[in-house]
């Protein structure tokens, strides 16, 4: 999925002269080939995350669109601020490409994890927030950020993640795709635990029951158009994420359904990750396991909910 | 320091013109501005009132945006928004706030207001200047106890590393942070070794001193491939002896007439 994103920044570069790239002290070779090929918009800065933003800012307000590249973790604790003000304030049109959203780097421990970035990005003013769910979203996703006029948070996966989105349903920033239209239940999903659900789905079908997955690849704006389209017609809806269940996806959910569709509110279910620090490594798969978010207990959720 | 003339008095009456609606504002960190700013839009900055995002402008950051009082002067005088609407700061519909926005202002080029901002913002603009051939520059004022903060410095490292000789760091140091000096609170020094470390070419100046910021700004950029850093020396507060050199005067509310009756006293012509 990084890789695929990285790709398409050069490419898009290629044809774009707006299109700039700041990777803050990523590893060896990344993006060579636009290093070489375009060494005035290829630039890599230091470990110095607050400067990176602003520096992004300065070129973003001279018309470029820069694309910048770094661990999720630090390209959002350490420069908050500068995301606020330099960023969001400003409304400028930054890409933020955020190695490792969620778990991802469950063996480095809970320094490296990004499991309150969405949190603290969609409580901020003109941001976006994209968690593509494989490596061929984010081939669709890459153009589309071209001319978003907004600062755009681009969450990335592991790699290597299981494609299943389908290029029939094609990409809009802020439209979710209805991967399983609903039956009892419906699991409302992003980044990869899209593949999570759609797994879930294949258990709960062999047990008879019929259940959804709308994937949210955009998390802020959300698709209230989309979610109140389907949440009346189910008795269950589980939201389900690689993220705190504080303030992320199911939050925005709950919200949602608060302002709007209240009478819903008690169908809703969510599944994330527990309000602690990670106190296990080992690997993503393991530490979401550690917290009960699997197929497994995705469909046990909603078997029980439905049968409740 | 020298005394201040007429222009600077009556530029720091627009000030007080400013406080007298709100009856408050960062009087300190403004007047400690005005004779810097007054040189940079006088002689030496390339703008347009009338077309204020015209691509060949000079950019003019002001980092220590709680001095916006001191570029609101500079602003009106130079006819970017009238003298009158001077009287609404920090009114609710007022375009003028407590710290300075883009887009809302016109010559305002970036919004800041928390510290150590601008500079990073600041390299991105000369970068892009840099990256497109254009030959305008890229002028970041910074309070002194702004550069307490690390990004600052990160920035100022990359300006260095990037060769920025389009861009230019003009620090106000008038040795007072809001609790109290400088030197007790973070000390700086040596201030002007640290900048010479990080890589700009460095100069320091009397911040009050008309001719001798305009002889030293004309000689921008100091050297032909690197960032320059220029200390300016300057007195918080300049201007009104009882604020002078007096942290107690680095924000001020709820003031009364007979204050702001003593200000214009001290800056009568």
């Amino acid at each position: 999925m990084r890789k695929a994103s990285l790709d398409l920044v050069y490419k898009l570069a290629k044809a774009d002269p707006r299109i700039v790239f700041i990777g803050s002290d990523l590893g060896p070779g990344v993006l060579d080939v636009m290093k070489k090929e375009i060494p005035d918009r290829f630039y890599m800065e230091g470990v110095s995350e607050q400067h990176v933003i602003g520096m992004a800012a300065g070129l973003a307000m001279e018309g470029f669109i820069p694309y910048v590249n770094t661990i999720a973790t630090f390209l959002t604790r350490r420069c908050y601020e500068q995301i606020a003000l330099d960023l969001c304030l400003q409304d400028l049109p930054v890409r933020l490409i955020a190695n490792g959203g969620g778990v991802v780097y469950a063996p480095l421990g809970p320094t490296h994890l990004a499991t309150e970035d969405i949190a603290i990005l969609r409580a901020l003013p003109n941001m976006t927030i994209v968690a593509p769910c494989d490596a061929d979203e984010m081939k669709r996703l890459m153009p589309k950020t071209l001319d978003w006029p907004h600062p755009i948070y681009i969450r990335l996966a592991k790699g290597g993640d299981k494609v299943v989105s389908r290029a029939e349903f094609g990409f809009e920033i802020g439209k979710a795709v209805p991967l399983v239209e609903p039956g009892d239940a419906l699991i409302v999903s992003t980044g990869v635990m899209t593949q999570v659900a759609l797994d879930a789905v294949d258990l709960l079908r062999a047990e008879g029951i019929h259940c959804g997955v709308l994937h949210m690849h955009t998390i802020k704006p959300l698709d209230e158009t989309s979610l109140a389209a389907r949440l009346p017609g189910v008795k269950v809806v589980l939201t389900v994420e690689e993220h705190s269940r504080s303030g992320g996806l199911g939050s925005a959910v709950l919200e949602f359904c608060s302002d709007r569709m209240p009478e819903q509110t008690a169908k809703i279910v969510r599944m994330g990750i527990p309000d602690r620090f990670a106190d296990q490594y080992g690997s993503q798969d393991s530490l979401l396991k550690h917290w009960g978010i699997t197929r497994e207990t995705v469909a046990a959720e909603i078997h029980s909910r439905l049968k409740d | 320091m020298n005394q201040l003339d007429n222009r600077s008095k009556e530029l720091r009456r627009l000030v007080v013109k400013m406080i007298e609606a709100d009856r408050r504002g960062h009087i300190g960190p403004a007047f400690s501005l005005i004779e810097i700013l007054r040189v940079l839009y006088d002689s030496h900055l390339r703008f347009d009132p009338a077309n204020s995002m015209w691509p060949d402008r000079d950019r003019l950051i002001l980092s220590k945006g709680h001095g916006c009082l001191a570029l609101y002067a500079l602003l009106a005088d130079k006819e970017f928004f009238s003298k009158e609407e001077l009287s609404t700061f920090c009114k609710p519909d007022s375009r003028l706030g407590g710290h300075p926005e883009i887009r809302k202002i016109p010559g305002v080029e970036a919004t800041t207001g928390a510290l150590g901002h601008g500079l990073p913002m600041g390299v991105g603009m000369a970068l892009a200047a840099k990256i497109r051939g254009q030959r305008h520059r890229v002028v970041v004022i910074v309070g002194d106890g702004e550069i307490n903060e690390g990004s600052v410095w990160e920035a100022a490292m990359s300006a260095a590393k990037h060769k920025l000789a389009n861009l230019a760091v003009l620090i106000d140091h008038n040795k007072l942070q809001s609790y109290g000096p400088t030197h007790e609170v973070l000390d700086l020094a040596p201030m002007a070794d640290k900048w010479r470390s990080f890589g700009f070419a460095v100069e320091e100046v009397d911040g009050h001193d008309i001719d001798a910021l305009d002889c030293l700004f004309k000689k921008l950029p100091l050297v032909t491939d690197m960032p320059t850093a220029i200390i300016c020396h300057t007195i918080k507060g300049k201007g009104l002896p009882f604020a002078e050199g007096n942290p107690d005067w680095h924000h001020k509310s709820g003031l009364s007439s007979e204050v702001i009756t003593a200000m214009y006293d001290c800056l009568a012509q």
